[in-house]
C-alpha cells in the first residue's frame, strides 16, 4: 500500500568540520559558521529521508520533505529531493530564527496540519547542531500520534509499522499504528547517494515556500520571541591539552616505551 | 495550582536494582533540594519494583512514589507519559530530573510537550542561581564542540542527565523516607504500541559501562580482524573493547559498542584510542576518562588534544609489542 510520507529535514553547519575551526562569538551566544565549510542536512535526517525511501522503494508511496529556516541554500536543501524525495516545503523566514525545540516543533506540527495528509513522519533523533533530540517527539505530541525514538528498521502494513528501536544494549521490535512519528538513528545504514538523474530532477523542482502567515502563526510563537528556553551562554570548553608524545627509533619500541611509561606513570 | 515545590528524580530500575545513573540523579537532586530547602522524591514506575523503593531512600530520596501496574511491566511511551502526567499534575514538582537513557530520551521530551513545559537534554551541569532560584541546566551542544547553559521560567523545569556526570552519595539504610504509592488508571486502548520482541547484544566479559580500561578502535583499524588484536590487549589489561562510529556503522563490531554522544557514556582509568580521530562527537563519550592514551598515525590528530600519553604511527607496528610489554609488567 503507497504511503504518504513526511521527513524534516534541518541544514546545519557541518559537524564533522575539524573541531579546531569551530568558533563562538561570545558576544551574541551564536556560532561563527566556519569559512568555507558549507551547511549540510543533519546527518540523521538524510537517514531519515533513507528510511522514508526504503518504504517507497517497497510500496511506492509520495514523500514530501520539511525544512525550517532562514537562507537556506537550496543546493543543501534540495539534496531530499535529489535522492528521490517528491516535493519540498521549506518554511522560510527571518522569523523563525532563534527557535528552539519548542518553537521548531510547533511550526513544523502546524505545517504538517496544513499538508494534511500522512501516514509516517520522520526525523532525525538529534539535530547535529543543538543535539536537542526534542523536535519529533515534541512534533508527535502536538500532532496527538504515538512516537517511537531511535529507529534503525521500519517496515510498514496494514496500517502499522514495525520498528526497530536501539537501546542501550540491543534493539526492541515496537509496532505501532498509523499515523506515527518516527525518529531515525545511524543505525538504520547509511543513506543513499544522490544519483545524476535524481540531481537534475531536483534541479528542475521549485520548493514550496511558506511564510509564517501561510500557516497561521502569530510572530509571537516563533523564533526568538517563541522560545520557552532561555539561552543564557554558550561556550567553549577548555582543553588543557598537554600530551607527551613518546618517541623512539621503531614503532615497536615505541610501543614498548609506552607501556614502560604507563608503568611509570602508575596507569597500569 | 498548587505552588510548584521540591526536585523529583525519575528512577530507573535494572535487574530489580535502581540503575546506576538512578543513584547519580539522586546525588544530584539531594544538593539541588538542600539548596532550596526543599525536598527530594523519587518516582519509580513499573510492574513489580521490590526493593527499589527502599534503595531510593538509602541513596537520599525524602520520598517515593510508586506505580506499580502489569500494564506498566515494560517501557512503552503512551503508557508512561501518562502516568508521568498525572504525577506530575497532582504533585506540582519544581524540577523533574531523567537519565539521559533510552527511556529518558523518550519519555522526557514527550512529557515537556504534553505539560508545555521547557526541558534541556544530556544536561552535564545542574545548579540553582542563587538570586531567582531558577534551575541552570547546561549541557553539550554542536557535537560536544560547545557548551550552553539554558534556564526556563515555566514550571516544572526538566532535565535530562549525562551518564557518569554526577556523583551518588554513599548509601545510607539507616536513612528514613516516606513510601507513597499512587494510583494509576490506564486505558489499554491508548497504548499505540506493542513490544513484540527485546533482543540483547551477549557481553563476554566486561561490560564496557563498567570496565576500568577500554580499548577502543576506530576507522583506522580497517575491518574485523584489527579488532582481533584490540580484544587481547583488552583481555590483558582486564578490561573491554569500544569503538568509535564508523566501526560501528560498517559493521565490523556491534552497534552497542559505540562510544559516544549518541553512544556509551565511559570514564575508565585507562582508555587507548586506536586509529580514532577523536572527534568532538566521540570525546563527549570517553573524555571522562582519567587517561587517555592515543595511538594514531597523524600527529595532528584531535584526539592528542585530549591524550595524557601517545604514540605517532601505524597502530599495527605499535599495539603487538605494546600489548607484549604489557602483559610482562602486569605478570611481574
Ligand atoms: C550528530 C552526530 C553524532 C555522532 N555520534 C557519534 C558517537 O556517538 N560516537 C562516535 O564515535 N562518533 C559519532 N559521530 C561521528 C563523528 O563525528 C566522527 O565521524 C567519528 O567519530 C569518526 O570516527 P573515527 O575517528 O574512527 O574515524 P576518522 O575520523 O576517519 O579517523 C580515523 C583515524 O585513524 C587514523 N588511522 C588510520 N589508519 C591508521 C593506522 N594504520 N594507524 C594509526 N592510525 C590510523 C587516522 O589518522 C585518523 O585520525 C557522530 C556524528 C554526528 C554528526
Ligand atoms: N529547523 C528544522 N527543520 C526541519 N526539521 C527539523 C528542524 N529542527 C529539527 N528538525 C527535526 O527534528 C529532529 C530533532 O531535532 P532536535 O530536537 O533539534 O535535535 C531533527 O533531526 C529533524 O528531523
Amino acid at each position: 500500500m503507497p504511503l504518504n510520507m513526511i521527513v524534516c529535514c534541518k541544514q546545519v553547519l557541518d559537524p564533522e568540520a575539524p573541531p579546531a575551526s569551530f568558533k563562538i562569538d561570545p558576544s551574541t551566544n551564536k556560532v561563527i559558521p566556519p569559512p568555507g565549510v558549507p551547511p549540510v542536512v543533519s546527518p540523521f535526517d538524510e537517514q531519515a529521508v533513507e528510511a522514508a525511501l526504503r518504504i517507497k522503494d517497497q510500496q511506492g508511496g509520495k514523500i514530501t520533505v520539511l525544512s525550517l529556516g532562514n537562507n537556506l541554500l537550496r543546493d543543501v536543501v534540495k539534496k531530499p529531493l535529489s535522492m528521490g524525495a517528491d516535493e519540498l516545503i521549506l518554511l522560510e523566514d527571518e522569523a523563525f530564527e532563534g527557535g528552539d525545540s519548542w518553537s521548531i516543533a510547533n511550526a513544523l506540527a502546524t505545517a504538517i496540519k496544513k499538508i494534511g495528509e500522512y501516514d509516517l513522519i520522520f526525523c532525525g533523533r538529534q539535530a547535529a547542531d543543538w543535539d536537542a533530540g526534542q523536535v519529533g517527539t515534541g512534533i508527535a505530541e502536538i500532532l496527538g500520534i504515538p512516537s517511537v525514538t531511535v529507529a534503525k528498521k521500519v517496515e510498514a502494513t496494514d496500517g502499522k509499522a514495525k520498528v526497530e528501536r536501539v537501546i542501550s544494549d540491543g534493539y526492541q521490535v515496537i509496532e505501532v499504528t498509523l499515523p506515527a512519528l518516527i525518529t531515525v538513528s545511524n543505525e538504520l545504514g547509511e543513506a543513499r547517494y544522490a544519483t545524476l538523474k535524481g540531481i537534475m530532477a531536483a534541479a528542475k523542482k521549485q520548493p514550496t515556500v511558506w511564510k509564517p502567515a501561510d500557516i497561521g502563526l502569530e510572530p509571537s510563537q516563533i523564533g526568538t520571541a517563541g522560545r520557552r528556553a532561555k539561552l543564557l551562554k554558550l561556550f567553549q570548553p577548555v582543553k588543557e591539552g598537554k600530551c607527551e608524545i613518546i618517541e623512539a627509533d621503531t614503532p615497536a619500541e615505541a610501543g614498548t616505551k609506552l607501556a614502560a611509561k604507563l608503568r611509570e606513570a602508575k596507569v597500569i | 495550582m498548587a505552588e510548584n515545590k521540591g526536585i523529583m528524580v525519575y528512577g530507573e530500575i535494572v535487574d530489580g536494582k535502581i540503575s546506576s545513573i538512578t543513584t547519580e540523579l539522586l546525588g544530584c537532586g539531594r544538593k539541588l533540594a538542600d539548596e532550596l530547602k526543599e525536598d527530594l522524591s523519587c518516582i519509580l514506575v513499573g510492574d513489580k519494583l521490590g526493593d527499589a523503593p527502599k534503595q531510593t531512600v538509602a541513596y537520599g530520596a525524602d520520598k517515593v512514589y510508586t506505580a506499580e501496574d502489569p500494564l506498566l511491566k515494560e517501557y512503552q511511551t503512551d503508557s508512561y507519559v501518562a502516568v508521568m502526567e498525572k504525577a506530575a499534575k497532582d504533585l506540582s514538582p519544581k524540577i523533574i530530573l531523567f537519565g539521559q537513557t533510552s527511556v529518558g530520551r523518550d519519555l522526557a521530551p514527550r512529557l515537556a510537550f504534553r505539560l508545555g513545559a521547557s526541558l534541556s537534554m544530556d544536561c552535564m551541569e545542574l545548579s540553582i542561581d542563587p538570586g531567582t532560584k531558577l534551575l541552570h541546566q547546561t549541557r553539550s551542544v554542536y557535537g560536544g564542540n560547545a557548551r550552553a547553559t539554558f534556564t526556563s521560567e515555566i514550571f516544572p523545569q526538566m532535565a535530562t542527565v549525562r551518564q557518569k556526570a554526577m556523583s551518588p552519595l554513599a548509601p545510607d539504610e539507616s536513612r528514613k523516607g516516606e513510601i507513597t504509592p499512587i494510583k494509576v488508571e490506564l486505558d489499554p486502548a491508548k497504548i499505540r504500541t506493542k513490544v513484540l520482541e527485546t533482543v540483547k547484544e551477549e557481553v563476554v566479559g566486561v561490560k564496557l559501562e563498567d570496565a576500568q580500561a577500554i580499548v577502543a578502535g576506530g576507522r583506522g583499524i580497517g575491518g574485523p580482524d584489527g579488532f582481533k588484536q584490540l580484544e587481547d590487549l583488552a583481555k590483558v589489561l582486564k578490561g573491554a573493547v569500544g569503538a568509535s562510529r564508523p566501526p560501528c556503522d560498517n559493521k565490523w563490531v556491534p552497534d552497542t559498542m559505540q562510544i559516544g554522544l549518541t553512544g556509551k557514556i565511559v570514564t575508565p582509568e585507562l582508555y587507548i584510542a586506536v586509529g580514532l580521530s577523536g572527534a568532538s562527537q566521540h570525546l563527549a563519550g570517553c573524555s571522562g576518562a582519567k587517561n587517555i592514551i592515543a595511538i594514531n598515525k597523524d600527529p595532528e590528530a584531535n584526539i592528542y588534544k585530549e591524550a595524557r600519553f601517545g604514540v605517532v604511527g601505524d597502530w599495527k607496528q605499535i599495539l603487538p609489542a605494546f600489548t607484549e610489554k604489557v602483559k610482562e609488567l602486569l605478570a611481574g
